[in-house]
């Protein structure tokens, strides 16, 4: 079961040298170049067409390389970065709120709670406003104040509005913003776009990674592609949960597929929990739907004091209009008086299962809080609500047929983002050389939790700005054009796919692929989600390997493999599912601490500690070893039936001081 | 409730097509539409048949992969929203419900009531951008922009591209989309440039791709799951007009 110790090791993250403000400017000075005429002789695939993939695309086509692209969706506009709503992170300082490059990098290594890489972080926030530049100049319609300049709001995590949007739909008008400039490169012949097509396995030649196997989602034919790099930005694997807000397409199989070909896994176990999700309302629901955390600059979230009360609104007996304030509690805002609402999310969220566990919930499942505006309402009037807020207030009413307007929200946690991903070093190349990993599939900027609006700031600082200033020093020692499709390594994996889609058809078993997915996300819920225990992973540990088992006898796949078969699809993507959610738990069993969203019952802050006693955190407060796991969980796949191996790369914080982190 | 679906059934592009019946039971009523649809493909599963095949991906109204024309009116009769927020609570029980891909000469059936919408990503390479390379943009408040022209490109910028306002048309036509995204663009200061080149380019891509005429019946705005309004066709004609005569004169 213990997965093969290891001493913290000296990784080879390429870390330049030099103050960590002058880190990423060192680098680009140091890196390598390529010449335009040969920067045409090198060809790039890459995998995902969401911020992070849309936009290396479209860079890496306009600086000259031979560009292949794919995705699973039937356009490359589709991809799930197109939902996020709230908006993205840039330190611009518009606001003249005393923002700055310190500021955003520090909130976001805190935010973290320390474990991310600080010279990544660093670069994040000091590319963030070149993003902003960037997508203004494309058209995006970020929301402007009447002079004309552009508007700012606060996010969580943050004591300052650096938040910019596009009303509720920010994910949605930088994707589009990333999708033109695809489109643009398209056009000019840089990019050759391979839209309903799903990468199926990595090619690794000679220890590199040169290309991937596809299936065409129409005819289901199976082909290959080699390139001299490939880049995967491929999102997360939140739907592990089954039930999650990720789109029902997204999956971990192209991460997973890199990792079984050599490429390590880096902090599975951190997931994140989004606090403002609408509760699960039955056993037929099949995604989860995120409220945008920006709701919160205005909401006030709260449960009844009394068990009593919060059982009469779960019954209809009461509605929360007749709980006057003083029997209200407003817990985040008593918890934590200076961010009060606006907590981090995997405090939130965790503030909010602590409630409903007490008994307190308001939704008829008894889990549930409410998120309310009738301060706001009074104090701003229903159209400034309105004009900041609609969408999301007619999105909710499209779903719950309650009127937020006049009844409060209600908002329960859901599985959201996933911090953790393919490890990658400061070039965003993984260990397994060639292979660059961006965005969300990567694991480095965010730590054990991830702040709001910084997944769309992470996404275009790795595909506009950082992939393409990187990439050089990979291709730079690479012949171009050296590999072909006719390599062995292309034969061997194309054979591989096919016997995996013949194995999967034939087994013709009694269950279908969503009764298992349901099953695994369900386990892994319950014992890998918001809290966690020893006993509880264990648990999830032995029962895994028992419906993967299952599923490879007895799942039911109608159809052959020569057409388009959304089973087929989907029973490709559970498997993978079944054997990194056992990853998954594998890595929160060793985490012997709580940080961030990864929260380990064992180790949480009592009345005895220090830090409660003086005042500064409060018990029940996620409790962090530094001592033992200031590390990088990085883990090597060493076979179906031997557990992987552990390398820890060592974080060290020189800029950051590691403390516990209050937001009191 | 209990209900009985029609859907349209078509094995692959070539094939023929038919509607077949089924029927969908004890479908809670706080279940969504699409989430009805998989509790009826469990069953069909179960029982040895191949599932319905529908596009849908992000399930709350923002991807635009979502299309169904439920009983004749794409995204269903239900205003401002797409097919994945259709709540069975606004069916009763008994209903009999009509199911059929969103149909358009310019977007061939795939399988069953998933289409081919890839004419859309074809028109917008034609000149749906402003050319700009990365890194070679000004500061983002070098260029303020009056919150009104913001608004109004944003108001059009909202599209999908699910394709709704095509399959309503009795003429197919795209008209709706192609003056969304051109009103987008051309509305901001930063479109300015290639505004004529980019009305033309995607008019032409437009009429290629097999889709019909605007003759002015408004059902793409009475199905347009983001309420655009088609005012944005008008400022294409404009827009066209000006461009072509420009052309001409050149």
């Amino acid at each position: 079961m213990a997965a093969n110790g290891s001493q913290k090791e000296t990784f080879n993250s390429s870390i330049p040298d030099g103050p960590i403000a002058e880190k990423w400017t060192n680098h680009k000075n140091n890196s390598k170049l390529i010449n335009p005429a040969n920067k045409r002789k090198y060809s790039i695939i890459v995998v995902g067409s969401g911020l992070a993939g849309g936009a290396a695309a479209a860079t890496l086509s306009e600086l000259g390389y031979q560009v292949k692209c794919f995705c699973y969706q039937d356009s490359p506009r589709r991809a799930h970065s197109i939902a996020a709503q709230g908006g993205i992170n840039a330190a611009k300082n518009y606001q003249n709120d005393g923002d700055s490059v310190h500021r955003l990098f520090y909130d976001t290594v805190k935010g973290g709670d320390f474990r991310s890489r600080e010279a990544n972080v660093h670069r994040l926030a000091e590319v963030s406003g070149n993003i902003i530049d960037q997508c203004v100049a494309q058209g995006v319609p970020f929301a402007r104040e009447y002079g004309g300049l552009l508007d700012n709001r606060s996010f969580g995590g943050a004591q300052v509005s650096r938040t910019f949007y596009a009303r509720g739909q920010t994910g949605q008008q930088l994707l589009i913003g990333a999708y033109q400039a695809l489109s643009k490169e398209v056009a000019r012949g840089g990019v050759e776009m391979h839209a309903r097509t799903e990468m199926m396995d990595l090619v690794v030649v000679d220890g590199h990674a040169k290309g991937i196997i596809v299936r065409d989602m129409v005819t289901g034919e199976i082909s290959r592609h080699a390139a001299d790099t490939v880049v995967l930005a491929t999102g997360g694997y939140g739907n592990v949960f089954f039930l999650s807000t990720n789109a029902m397409g997204c999956n971990v199989m192209a991460a997973y597929r890199a990792h079984k070909k050599g490429a390590y896994m880096a902090n599975p176990c951190f997931t994140q929990i989004h606090p403002t999700c609408i509760p699960v309302s039955g056993d037929y629901q099949s995604k989860l739907t995120l409220m945008s955390e920006s709701l919160r600059n205005d909401g006030r979230i709260w449960v009844p004091k009394s068990v009593e009360d919060a059982a009469a609104i779960r019954s209809g007996d009461k509605t929360a209009a007749d709980i006057p304030d003083e029997d209200r509690d407003y817990y985040l805002e008593r918890k934590y008086p200076s961010f009060g609402n606006l907590a981090p999310r995997d405090i939130s969220s965790r503030s909010a299962k602590e409630v409903c566990d007490e008994g307190r919930g308001v939704a008829s499942t008894g889990l549930g809080v409410f998120l309310d505006f009738r301060d706001a309402i009074d104090r701003l009037g229903e159209d400034t609500i309105r004009a900041r807020y609609g969408n999301l207030f007619q999105m909710y009413e499209k779903i719950q047929g309650t009127n937020p307007y006049k009844e409060p929200m209600m908002i329960y946690p859901a599985v959201h983002y996933t911090m953790g991903g393919l490890w990658v070093d400061y070039n965003l190349m993984s260990n397994l050389p060639g292979l660059h990993v961006l965005g969300e599939a990567n694991f480095s900027d965010h730590g054990a939790n991830r702040l709001g609006a910084s997944a769309l700031m992470q996404g275009l600082a790795d595909g506009y700005f950082v992939i393409p200033a990187t990439l050089p020093n990979y291709l730079a020692d690479q012949v171009p054009g050296s590999v072909t499709t006719e390599n062995e390594a292309f034969d061997e994996a194309e054979k591989a796919v096919t016997d995996r889609i013949d194995k999967l058809l034939s087994i013709q078993g009694e269950r279908t692929v969503d009764s298992f997915h349901r099953e695994l996300g369900l386990l892994v819920w319950d014992k890998c989600g918001m809290s966690r225990d020893k006993a509880g992973l264990e648990e999830a540990l032995e029962k895994i390997p028992k419906i993967r088992e299952e599923f490879w006898e007895n799942v039911k796949i109608p159809g052959t493999g020569e057409s388009l078969n959304a089973e087929l699809e989907k029973a490709g993507r559970v498997a993978d599912f079944l054997e990194f959610g056992e990853l998954m738990c594998r890595d929160a069993l060793n985490r012997e601490e709580s940080c961030g969203g990864h929260f380990r019952e064992e180790y949480q802050f009592t009345e005895k500690d220090d830090a409660v006693i003086s005042g500064y955190t409060n018990p029940g407060e996620a409790k962090r070893r530094d001592e033992e796991f200031s590390y990088v969980a990085a883990w090597e796949y060493t076979g179906d039936d031997s557990p992987p191996n552990l390398h820890k790369e060592e974080l060290i914080f020189e800029n950051v001081k590691q403390s516990v982190r209050s937001y009191k | 409730m209990n209900l009985t679906l029609k859907v349209w059934r078509q094995k692959h592009a070539n094939d023929r097509g038919t509607i077949e019946t089924y029927d969908a039971k004890n479908i809670p009523g706080e279940a969504s539409f699409l989430e009805m649809l998989d509790i009826v493909n469990e069953q069909i599963v179960q029982s040895g048949g191949e599932p319905i095949h529908f596009d849908h991906d992000c399930r709350e109204g923002i991807c635009g992969m979502c299309s169904l024309t439920i009983n004749g009116v794409p995204h269903s009769k239900e205003k401002g929203i797409t097919t994945c927020q259709v709540h069975m609570r606004k069916f009763k029980d008994g209903d009999t419900i009509w199911i059929e891909p969103f149909r358009g000469k310019a977007f061939p059936v795939v399988r069953d009531l998933v289409v081919d919408r890839s004419a859309f990503d074809r028109i917008v390479s034609a000149g749906g951008y402003i050319s700009v390379r990365t890194g070679s943009a000004e500061d983002a408040n070098s260029l303020p922009i009056p919150k009104d022209s913001a608004d109004s490109s944003f108001d059009a910028a909202a599209c999908i591209g699910c394709g709704a306002c095509v399959a309503a048309c009795k003429n197919a036509s795209a008209m709706l989309f192609v003056g969304a995204k051109a009103a987008h663009l051309n509305l901001l200061p930063q479109g300015q440039p290639e505004k004529d080149k980019r009305v033309l380019a995607m008019v032409r891509q437009m009429d290629s791709e097999g889709f019909g005429n605007c003759t002015n019946h408004y059902e793409c705005e009475a199905v347009c799951p983001k309420q655009i309004s088609a005012d944005v066709i008008s400022k294409l004609n404009r827009d066209y007009a000006v461009a072509s005569t420009k052309e001409a004169f050149k």
